[in-house]
């Protein structure tokens, strides 16, 4: 029985990791890629981290200091992710060309403004 | 709140001192007991009583869960939409905060990150707008009140 509920939570991970690796390839420029980096991947490591837990816990020994790991996780993805996303849009990365406002372009002073052609954001990501 | 937290762990101690043993147990049940004595103390100190805050914390968690799971669905949703390039319109809007503190502004950021559809990509320099970028922007005004209207309470809550 308690291997029914582990695999859920492992294979429920792994997936959540797999499908967060296709959002990478996907989608088109790097902001989309971070959204897919951070919220699969900090989900399926707490899954994953739940079924170690209870793998272990099976065998009657609890291992709390697996908890760490998700609070780390949860402490560097989105600092990470607000870096990477923030350094690519001042230094000019272009968005994708759907994306509809760019109030953050807006905001910039005058002579720190990046040049940006967003119509190039799809050839340059499948290159 | 710091001081009805040393009162109440000092009752704690003080309770497992007269079990005479100092399992987690009798820690807890000690802890628990402090919790109820500082409820009725609570007048004497002018302060409204802590527990109210650590059960803003609990609602914060619980929310943040709830919106992580959801954020998963809509991530699903939009990697596997075969149409892809028809139904996502993303966006970078300015969302302004009223919150006071900077730790409240940071962990804003961070649950912005973790929850359905938004990104935070940077804030202004006196830290009282974040710029989000968010995958679905059809309506601006829906993505900010639904920032202000949820965490933004929540945090505030915690906080006061």
């Amino acid at each position: 029985m308690i291997e029914i509920l582990i695999s859920i939570f492992i294979i429920g991970g792994c997936l959540l990791s797999l499908i967060g690796s296709l959002g990478i390839i996907r989608l088109k420029d790097i902001y989309g890629r971070m959204h897919a980096a951070t919220k699969s991947a900090t989900l399926g490591v707490i899954l994953i981290i739940i079924g170690t837990f209870i793998t272990f816990m099976g065998r009657g020994t609890l291992l709390f200091s697996l908890f760490f790991t998700i609070l780390f996780v949860f402490l560097t993805a989105p600092v990470a992710a607000m870096i990477i996303s923030r350094s690519a849009h001042r230094i000019g990365v272009e968005l994708w060309e759907n994306t509809q406002f760019d109030e953050l372009h807006d905001s910039y002073p005058e002579e720190l403004k990046p040049e940006r052609d967003n119509s190039k954001a799809e050839e340059i990501s499948t290159r | 709140m710091g001081f009805q937290f040393l009162i109440n762990i000092l009752i704690m101690l003080l309770w497992a001192s007269l079990q005479q043993s100092y399992h987690s147990s009798d820690l807890l049940i000690g802890f628990v007991i402090g919790a109820i004595a500082v409820y009725f103390l609570r007048g004497a100190l002018n302060e409204s009583y802590y527990m109210k805050k650590v059960w803003a914390l609990v609602k914060l968690i619980g929310l943040f869960i709830k919106e992580l799971v959801l954020a998963n669905y809509d991530m699903v949703k939009i990697v596997l939409n075969p149409r892809l390039k028809k139904d996502v319109k993303p966006g970078i809007i300015a969302v302004p905060t009223t919150l006071k503190y900077d730790w409240e502004i940071t962990v804003l950021s961070m649950l912005v990150t973790l929850t359905p559809g938004t990104l935070t990509m940077d804030y202004s320099l006196d830290a009282r707008t974040l710029y989000i970028h968010s995958m679905h922007v059809d309506d601006r005004q829906k993505v900010i009140d639904d920032i202000t209207n949820s965490f933004e309470r929540a945090i505030r809550e915690v906080g006061e």
